[in-house]
Formats: C-alpha cells, sequence, structure tokens
C-alpha cells in the first residue's frame, strides 16, 4: 500500500491577533501620531498590507528622548532595583501568556514560518526578559565594581530578521541595569514592538521607561544623534553600522554593534555526518538564511566533500516551503522585495564567476517574495558569494585539505560574528575553536541561543556583547 | 498551503535492485577487519539525533493525513503478545482481533502480524489461516539470548516448523558489548539459514546497547549478516523503541540500500502506546527514508496495546467524538 504521505494543511489561526488598520508611535506610555509620513507594513508571503504604521520625525524623537529621560531620571533610574526586577519579570510572564499572539504577528509581519516564532523568537524573548530580570539585583555581582551605574537613555535600533527577539536583547538588559529606552523597530517589521508597548502598559511599566518609534532610516538617524542619548546599540548591517560608528565619534555616547557575518561552518571527516547535514541546514536555512551569523561558508574536509554534498541535497529537498502559518513550514518568505533583489544580485554573481549552482526541483508559492534555497559548490575564497554577506538562503561550499588550512580559510573574512566545528574529537574542537576570530563558536550544534552566553562579534562584525554577564557592561558604568 | 520541495529527494538513488556488487564482501573476513569497519562508520551525535526527532516531533498531522497516518500504522502493526501465560485461548482471540480490529467498521485494515512465542506459532498459523496476516515468532532464547548456539537454532527450526512466517531473533548483546562483533554477525548468518523461507527481524535490543553509536554498528552488522529487518527491542527491557534510536536505524537502512542496493526493514517494538508516538514515527520514516519504507513490508510496529488507542482515535475522526476503552475489544 505505498503512497506518500501528504500533510494536510496545518495553518495557525490568525484569528487570535487583532491588527489595527493604523498605529501610532509609542511615547511617553502612549500611543501618539508620528508628525512623518506613515508606513505600510506587509506580510512579505501574500504581499498583503497589514497596517499602517507612523513615521517619527526628529521632533518625534526628541520627544521620546526627552520622556526617557525623564522617566531616567525621576522613577526608573532611582528606583528600588528589586522593584525594576518585578517590573522585569512581568514582562517576560505577560511575553508567555501572550505567546502565541506575538508568534502569529511575527510570522505575519516578517515571513518566517510559524513553528520558528512559536519555538524559537518568542520563548527566547521570554527568556532574556527572565534572565535579566535575575539581574536587576545583583549587579554588583557583574563584575564591574562594587556599585555599576547606568548610563542613563540608550537610543537602540534593531533589524527586521528577529524583530522582537532583538528587542528583547536590547531592552531587557538595558531596562534591568537601570536605563531608559528609546527603540526604532525595523521600517518592515514593526508590529511586534508595537504589541510590545501593549505589554508595558499591560505590566505598568511607569511611562518613559520603553519608548517605540517607527520610522525608516531617518528616524533611525535621529535617534542614534540626538544629543541627550547616552548610549547607542545597533544591530543590522556593516554599512548602516559604520555610519553610526561615524556619527557617535567625538561624543561622549557609549556603543555596542552588532553587524553582519560570513561564518564558516566546519566540516572535518570524523564528523558525525547525518548531524552536520542537520547543522548545515540549521545554520543557513533557519529563519531563511536571514541570520547575522548564519553558517554561510561551509568549510567541508576534501575527503568527505561529495557525501557531505549529496547529503545536503537530499535533505534540502525533504524542506516544507510555503505559507509560514503552516504549522509544518520549513522555509517561509524573504522579508522584502529590496532583500530578495539583493539576494538574486549575489546569486547571480556567483553563478557569473563560475561557482557551480544548485537547487532543488519544485515549485515556489506564486505571491510573495520567495527564493529557493541554494547551494554552490565549487567555489572559491575569491568569489563574492564567499565574501559578501548574501543574508538568505544561499549557501557557499568550500573544501580544506588540514585543519591549519581550515582555520585560515575560516578566518579568512571581514567579519567575525560566529562559527561552527563537526568533529567527535573534543581536543580538535577545542584546539580549533581557539584559533577562530568568531564571536560564538558552536561545536557539533549551530545557531543555538540562550540569554546566559555572550553574543558579538570581532572585526566588522560590531563590538561589544549581548546576552550573559559581558552584555551587562554595555548598559553600565563601572567605578573605575 | 505547504509542500515539500522535492517529492522525489528520499528515492532511491541506485534503482538497480539486486544489480550491485557487494561491496561489503570482505569486512568480515576477521575479527580486525570488522571491527575496523564498524568503529569506522560516522558517528552519531547524541543532542543533534535527539533534536532532530524533537523538531520532526511538531509536525502537525491533521484531518486527511491523520486519517491516512492511523490507517497506515494499523496496517503495520506486528499484534504482540509475549508473556509466560500465554495460552491457545488467548493467542486465538488476538488472531481474531488482528483480522478484524475494529469489528464495527469492516474497512478498517488488518494488522500486518500476529507475534507470539515458537510454541504457539502453530496455534496462530491455524487462526489466521487465509488471511495473508503473517505469524511471527520470537525465537533464540528470546529474550534474554543467553543459550548455546545450537539451542538458539533449534529455537528456530521449531518456530518455523510450527508454522512461523517471520522469526524475531535477540542478538548476543554479551559478544556484541565485549567486542566480539564477528561471533554476533555468524550467529545471525546461522539463525539465517535457519529461517528458511521464513524473514529474519533481528532485534537489537537497544536499550541494552545504550549508545547510538552502538545502535548504528549493530545495525550494519544485522544487515550485513541478512537480516530481513532490524528491530529495536524486546519490550522485556526498558527503555525500549525511542525515537532517536528509530532514527539512527533509519539512517542505517537508507545508507544501506544506497550501497548495496536491498532495502532492509525497521520494526521499533515496545514503549509505542499512542497514536501520537505511531504518527511520530510515520513522520519520521516519511522526512528520513521516504515512502519506500511507509509500507508494512518495511516497518512495523511492535506493539499490543498501541492498536487500540490508533482504533479508538480511528473511532474520533470518523464520528467528531472520542468513545471509551470498552468500545474496542480487550485482546
Amino acid at each position: 500500500m505505498t503512497s506518500s504521505f501528504e500533510y494536510a494543511p496545518a495553518p495557525e489561526s490568525r484569528s487570535i491577533v487583532d491588527i489595527a488598520p493604523s498605529y501610532g508611535l509609542f511615547i511617553d506610555g502612549e500611543s501618539t501620531d508620528g508628525t512623518g509620513p506613515a508606513l505600510k507594513t506587509v506580510n512579505p508571503a501574500t504581499e498583503e498590507v497589514l497596517s499602517e504604521v507612523a513615521t517619527a520625525s526628529d521632533a518625534d524623537v526628541d520627544r521620546a528622548v526627552r520622556a526617557a529621560r525623564r522617566a531616567f531620571t525621576r522613577v526608573w533610574g532611582p528606583m528600588r532595583p528589586a522593584d525594576r526586577g518585578k517590573y522585569l519579570f512581568r514582562i517576560a510572564r505577560l511575553l508567555q501568556e501572550r505567546a502565541r499572539e506575538f508568534a502569529v504577528l511575527e510570522t505575519l509581519d516578517n515571513g518566517k514560518p510559524i513553528r520558528e516564532s512559536r519555538d524559537v523568537d518568542v520563548p527566547l524573548a521570554a527568556a532574556h526578559f527572565f534572565y535579566h530580570a535575575g539581574w536587576a539585583d545583583k549587579l554588583e555581582h557583574a563584575g564591574l565594581g562594587p556599585a555599576p551605574r547606568p548610563l542613563g537613555v540608550a537610543g537602540q535600533v534593531i533589524p527586521w530578521n528577529f524583530p522582537l527577539l532583538m528587542l528583547a536583547w536590547k531592552v531587557a538588559p538595558a531596562l534591568a541595569a537601570g536605563n531608559t529606552v528609546v527603540l526604532k523597530p525595523a521600517e518592515t517589521t514593526p508590529l511586534t514592538a508595537l504589541l510590545f508597548a501593549e505589554v508595558c502598559r499591560q505590566a505598568d511599566l511607569p511611562p518613559g521607561v520603553v519608548n517605540i518609534v517607527t520610522g525608516a532610516g531617518e528616524t533611525g538617524r535621529a535617534v542614534i544623534s540626538h544629543p541627550d542619548v547616552d548610549k547607542v546599540a545597533f544591530t543590522g548591517s556593516t554599512e548602516v553600522g559604520r555610519s553610526i560608528a561615524r556619527a557617535v565619534a567625538g561624543t561622549s555616547k557609549r556603543l555596542t554593534l552588532e553587524l553582519g557575518g560570513k561564518a564558516a561552518n566546519i566540516v572535518f571527516d570524523d564528523a558525525p555526518i547525518d548531524q552536520a547535514v542537520e547543522g548545515i541546514v540549521r545554520g543557513i536555512f533557519f529563519n531563511q538564511g536571514h541570520v547575522c551569523c548564519a553558517g554561510s561558508r561551509l568549510l567541508v574536509q576534501e575527503n568527505v566533500h561529495d557525501e557531505v554534498v549529496a547529503a545536503l541535497q537530499r535533505r534540502i529537498g525533504t524542506l516544507r516551503v510555503g505559507d509560514p502559518m503552516d504549522k509544518n513550514t520549513d522555509l517561509g518568505a524573504i522579508n522584502s522585495h529590496p532583500q530578495l533583489d539583493r539576494i538574486r544580485e549575489l546569486v547571480a554573481f556567483g553563478v557569473d564567476e563560475g561557482a557551480t549552482c544548485w537547487q532543488p526541483e519544485g515549485e515556489l508559492p506564486g505571491r510573495g517574495y520567495w527564493f529557493k534555497p541554494t547551494v554552490f559548490t565549487d567555489v572559491s575564497p575569491a568569489h563574492r558569494i564567499a565574501r559578501d554577506e548574501v543574508f538568505g538562503p544561499v549557501l557557499s561550499v568550500m573544501t580544506f585539505r588540514t585543519p591549519d588550512e581550515a582555520v585560515a580559510k575560516a578566518n579568512n573574512t571581514t567579519y567575525g560574528l560566529s562559527a561552527g566545528i563537526w568533529s567527535e574529537k573534543g581536543s580538535r574542537i577545542l584546539q580549533i575553536a581557539d584559533q577562530l576570530r568568531a564571536g560564538v563558536v558552536w561545536a557539533n550544534t549551530f545557531n543555538e541561543f540562550d540569554p546566559t552566553s555572550p553574543f558579538g562579534g570581532y572585526k566588522q562584525s560590531g563590538y561589544g556583547r549581548e546576552g550573559g554577564r559581558q552584555g551587562l557592561a554595555a548598559y553600565l558604568k563601572g567605578d573605575n | 498551503m505547504t509542500h515539500v520541495l522535492d517529492p522525489n529527494a528520499l528515492a532511491d538513488p541506485s534503482a538497480a535492485p539486486g544489480g550491485l556488487p557487494d561491496p561489503y564482501a570482505d569486512v568480515t573476513r576477521s575479527d580486525d577487519a570488522f571491527r575496523a569497519f564498524l568503529h569506522g562508520l560516522p558517528g552519531v551525535d547524541q543532542v543533534g539525533a535527539q533534536a532532530r526527532v524533537a523538531q520532526l516531533g511538531t509536525r502537525s498531522i491533521k484531518t486527511t493525513a491523520k486519517a491516512w497516518a492511523i490507517d497506515t500504522a494499523i496496517s503495520m502493526v506486528d499484534l504482540t503478545t509475549l508473556e509466560g501465560s500465554d495460552t491457545p485461548g488467548k493467542v486465538r482471540s488476538l488472531a481474531a482481533k488482528a483480522r478484524r480490529p475494529d469489528p464495527e467498521d469492516p474497512t478498517c485494515p488488518a494488522v500486518a502480524a500476529v507475534c507470539v512465542y515458537g510454541d504457539l506459532a502453530g496455534v496462530a498459523k491455524q487462526a489466521l489461516a487465509g488471511t495473508g496476516i503473517n505469524v511471527a515468532a520470537v525465537a533464540t532464547a528470546f529474550p534474554s539470548g543467553r543459550a548455546s548456539r545450537a539451542v538458539k537454532l533449534a529455537d528456530v527450526r521449531d518456530a518455523v516448523g510450527n508454522g512461523a512466517d517471520e522469526i524475531d531473533m535477540v542478538i548476543d548483546r554479551g559478544a556484541f558489548l565485549a567486542g566480539r562483533y564477528l561471533d554476533v554477525f555468524e550467529e545471525i548468518v546461522a539463525v539465517k539459514e535457519a529461517c528458511g523461507p521464513a524473514h529474519l527481524k533481528v532485534i537489537l535490543e537497544t536499550g541494552e546497547l545504550v549508545t547510538l553509536d552502538a545502535v548504528r554498528r549493530a545495525s550494519w552488522l544485522a544487515m550485513l549478516a541478512g537480516g530481513d529487518f532490524i528491530k529495536t527491542s524486546t519490550g522485556k527491557i526498558s527503555p525500549a523503541a525511542t525515537l532517536p534510536v528509530c532514527l539512527v536505524m533509519l539512517e542505517a537502512v537508507r545508507d544501506f540500500r544506497a550501497a548495496t542496493g536491498r532495502q532492509v526493514g525497521v520494526k521499533p517494538a515496545g514503549g509505542i502506546r499512542t497514536t501520537k508516538d505511531a504518527v511520530k514515527h510515520l513522520v519520521l520514516i516519511n522526512e528520513t527514508v521516504g515512502a519506500d519504507w511507509l509500507d508494512p513490508h518495511w516497518f512495523r510496529f511492535g506493539a499490543s496495546s498501541l492498536l487500540n488507542d490508533l482504533l479508538l482515535q480511528r473511532q474520533k475522526l470518523r464520528t467528531g467524538h472520542y468513545s471509551g476503552p470498552d468500545h474496542v475489544s480487550v485482546d
């Protein structure tokens, strides 16, 4: 009775979220109109307009920063640390209680599979608040002196790939350390940040502690260049990060940047091959490859190259693509048309430069922004697809012969955010990890995140760390 | 809607049945050679294997897919009784259940086989005559396997003589764990020969092998020795069938077919009690080895209580409400 096992549609219900036709800014605890032109936010899987969102002008940003300053001076700064912790615990619990709502909204606005927003983004966001809530009254044990103090107002600009999670990475440590926040979400994915504003109100967070200003690049520039901002935190592209570093240079603002990456995922011939293949898939196709620490360069030992590539291609063929709201979807939509264009452009470069381009059989949905998982073999380290961050589901495969060569090739990038090592030999893992110039090195796994573990880059991947004890340093002044 | 990118991704690439030369003809030439071969198989990272099955465990199988999965699972059940208290009456009643699992619904498929001790194989054979349902018998000093080879082979011949269509043997775990791989291999070869036309399922008793590396080695050992099926457990040792173990065994049969052209079946047994468990196994097959194994010829569930849960879920799908344990027969 051989027949195929067709999974019936299993769509998550979108009725749990109530998307308003338009949204204002969240300043001083209230929703207010923005004075800039409204932006439309689109579901990338269908191109349906979800809502209109206000744009914050310089004057709006100024209002937000003043509200944040007031809240810092009068309420949040002087508050007993244990009480700050209570607010953070409350936010964390509300994120858990409203997890399905956040997951559905994230998937609608971003295009990522509901399985990922439900199982990764939202639980991790809540975990970051829980983790940092615990730190709020223990900061003297953070290794920054006996009485570390907050910096003041933090201006934070976050990307579209993990909208809620990046918010949590930024907001939770800032608040735990006693700072107040002006946050600008990405222009294509503002909705979960605006739902988070509602959670802040629900948690009775004092007005002005968290302010959310939506808009595009101009709004972000206003946030980071506002003279009364003490701390700038940015996650996004290296290009924008560079301009932020220039804008902040010469001021007293503290700056942390979490930028691009071109991570090497190194597979040795003694690796657990089946799990390595899973790790390669997770490394580059998780979140459609819209991950700054994506394992976009596969370095595989030459003597197992053919075997690994064949197994990888077989596995890619089994990925389920389509409606991101379907609980069985593995690969969702590309977040925006401009991003789709960039992926196409870089893939075309790869083909022109002579690398072998492989994509699985099969159809993509007709509407929306989609790109097939793509594997380039015969890639030379000189090719653009081996050097530039694609930020999409595109893997470049290169080979190495010896451990030294693997390290040399892995480090031969202007980035240094993350790396992966696959080997059954523990001593080799430690030895190679020690030589990799990357902020995060995963061993026999990839794209594994935890709030206790610091995350950040070397070289053009930025500076500063987020998460763990080290991440607190970005939001605190020590005594020395 | 969502769909799999390439429905043929897991299809047999060689597609040359029997035409391949045996690439492993000489690995059993000596203890050392066999050991080198088995230890040269790629390792299994346990954390990664667990993560993979956990992810597949979140697949949402609803409506038509669920109905298909339940019927497929029923048709894959080896309905089992392996108790000291088994009697001809018990076996006949199990056989009746095997033929018509749901007496109220003739559209319900029959199970694949009835699995009993060898001395009762004849009773089962008679009760199942003409149904197409196989009789499986455990043998080789089941469940411990602690007997001399002569006794084990006599046990097999006795079961086959009683009419067993399938023999479920246990490997010598003591020899395996002591590193005497060739002994284990030779015993399976001898049992296979004693089976004659009966199909041979090789029970690895993975709960005693413990590590997934050992499961992979034992799987290859059993396949190389000519086993028609590799089976997880006797059901007498805990843990019995687990999803990570089943994943590793499926990877082994997939890789073995790719290398030799010969397809080997997989049978998780013991501990699979709910429809949810069974569906997770079917998802695991579907996304690891593909549709070629979604067939009672190539995949079985060794179970007793599973069948009733499948029947209850089947009734629920048909009628829209849950009935209760009294709406299915006890055995």
